[in-house]
């Protein structure tokens, strides 16, 4: 199934400065680790190295948090957009 | 959804009445009847806290104080300085070197001289939130860091306030009500921060001017809402904008049981040491790269002047060379690893960044891949600029 990712701004500079990549996917854990194997500076960003999605990490499908739907193994339609949101604080310093 | 809007400890509007002066000022919005004579006697009654005087803080102030809510808070540490004009609108030129906070509260009485300004000229601490909370119906947060975010969360769970959150980052915002007891609270949405090597680097931080300005908009629009009990408030719906695409979508939050701070089990009752939680104090861990050896702007311009053959490599990025640049070679770090055959480790190189920062860990990278002859300009491009040659622009 094709589905699209949305990459988020602060990412964005480790999946090749693109807004969104499209992965062939049937669960959202699939979908991650074709955008991981796409783009392996994302890796580290996205997981912990027990593999686990990292806690400043969400990710949605269309509007619904995995976490409360089957988490990495929520199944994925045709055309679904799967969101991924970490938290930002603010950004404005520039050190 | 409509029974949880409203502030849950307002007093009952009856008790105010408002002068015919501001029966003036506010009649746009007396004659509609989503705000009428009992919307805006409530807005004259509220009471809210701004956390930042920011660039969140300024559209948020001013629309709060246009709108005439009767006291509002501010609390900030900062002075305003150059960078900030960009985005933070409460200020002026005039006003770069002075406390953000008087500033803005001199441009918010002016704005509108019925209402109360409050001024907290201090940092928000575990010790001082509650008390300076506990007085406020609504808390929005305006500031720009982990530590603070999770500070305000807590105090406002611990307090049962609601709390209107945006964030901004770059030209992408992310904006919220969290703190309402059936809704949920930031830590649902995210149980911890990012450490702070996995925050995104000052060479891709920045933020277009208008972003907060929209962000801080938006969340005047629910602080507005949330007083007057009208219309669908963000609670339990995070929204999200980006300003490039010029696109908002909404995601739905949920309150998670297993919260530490508002779940049925919470292990956090009271506030804690946030700076620490956050990892703060390993934040310079990355950079701290031990053992560097350095070269300072004075040592190295007399070493040029000398002609000495030294191979100046620059570690920012190429929009950052735009700005200023002292004729080295680019390679941002984040290409370091796979450009490092550009470089030849016979000559003496030395790396800069903006601050001495990021070239540091290039230059820690460098040692580690065998490169000998190798400093790190200390203090970087910024103190070229001020011991060397001011003509070179800080940014």
């Amino acid at each position: 199934m094709a589905v699209k990712v949305i990459i988020p701004t602060p990412l964005r500079a480790y999946a090749g400065k693109q807004e969104s990549v499209e992965v062939q996917a049937a669960t959202v854990g699939e979908a991650l680790s074709g955008l991981t194997s796409k783009f392996g500076d994302l890796k580290k960003h996205l997981f912990t190295e027990e593999g686990k999605l990292r806690s400043f990490v969400n990710v949605y499908v269309n509007d619904e948090d995995i976490r409360y739907l089957q988490k990495d193994q929520t199944q994925v339609r045709e055309g679904d957009t799967i969101s991924i949101v970490p938290s930002i604080a603010g950004g404005i310093s520039a050190k | 959804m409509a029974t949880k809007t409203g502030v849950p400890t307002a007093a009952p509007a009856k008790a105010a009445s408002l002068s015919n002066e501001e029966v003036l000022r506010y009649s746009r919005h007396l004659i509609m009847p989503e705000v009428g004579m009992e919307g805006q006697l409530k807005l004259k009654q509220a009471k809210v806290l701004c956390i930042g005087a920011g660039g969140l803080g300024a559209p948020l102030g001013l629309y709060l104080a246009a709108a005439g809510v009767g006291r509002i808070g501010l609390v900030d540490f900062d002075a305003v300085d150059f960078t900030n004009l960009q985005r933070q609108v409460l200020f002026g030129t005039s006003d770069v070197g002075q406390p953000k906070i008087s500033a803005a509260a001199d441009r918010l009485r002016n704005l509108n001289p019925e209402i109360q300004i409050d001024t907290f000229e201090t940092h928000l601490t575990s010790e001082n939130a509650l008390d300076i909370l506990k007085d406020y119906d609504i808390v929005v947060d305006g500031t720009d860091n982990f530590p603070t975010r999770y500070l305000v969360n807590d105090a406002c769970v611990l307090l049962g306030k609601p709390n209107v959150y945006g964030s901004i980052f770059r030209f992408e915002g992310q904006i919220t009500i969290f703190g309402y007891p059936d809704g949920p609270c930031y830590r649902c949405l995210y149980p911890e921060p990012p450490p702070p090597g996995l925050v995104p680097s000052c060479a891709e931080g920045g933020v277009l001017g208008v972003l907060p300005g929209i962000v801080g908009t938006i969340q005047a629009c629910e602080t507005l809402k949330l007083i007057i009990g009208k219309g669908q408030p963000l609670i339990g719906r995070l929204l999200l904008f980006d300003a490039l695409a010029m696109k908002f979508r909404e995601l739905k939050l949920r309150k998670n049981p297993e919260c530490p701070v508002c779940g049925e089990h919470r292990t956090i009752t009271k506030l804690i040491d946030y700076a620490e939680f956050c990892g703060v104090r390993g934040e310079e861990a990355p950079t701290t790269v031990t053992n560097i050896p350095e070269i300072t702007p004075r040592e190295l311009k007399t070493r040029l002047d000398r002609g000495d053959d030294l191979f100046i490599l620059d570690v920012r990025e190429p929009h950052e060379y735009q700005i200023c640049n002292l004729n080295g070679h680019l390679i941002p770090l984040g290409e370091l690893s796979r450009r490092v055959h550009e470089l030849d480790s016979s000559r003496e190189i030395v790396a800069h960044c903006r601050s001495g920062k990021r070239s540091a860990e290039a230059v820690d990278f460098l040692r580690k891949a065998g490169f000998r002859k190798i400093w790190n300009l200390k203090g970087g491009i910024l103190a070229w600029s001020d011991d060397v040659d001011p003509k070179v622009p800080k940014y």
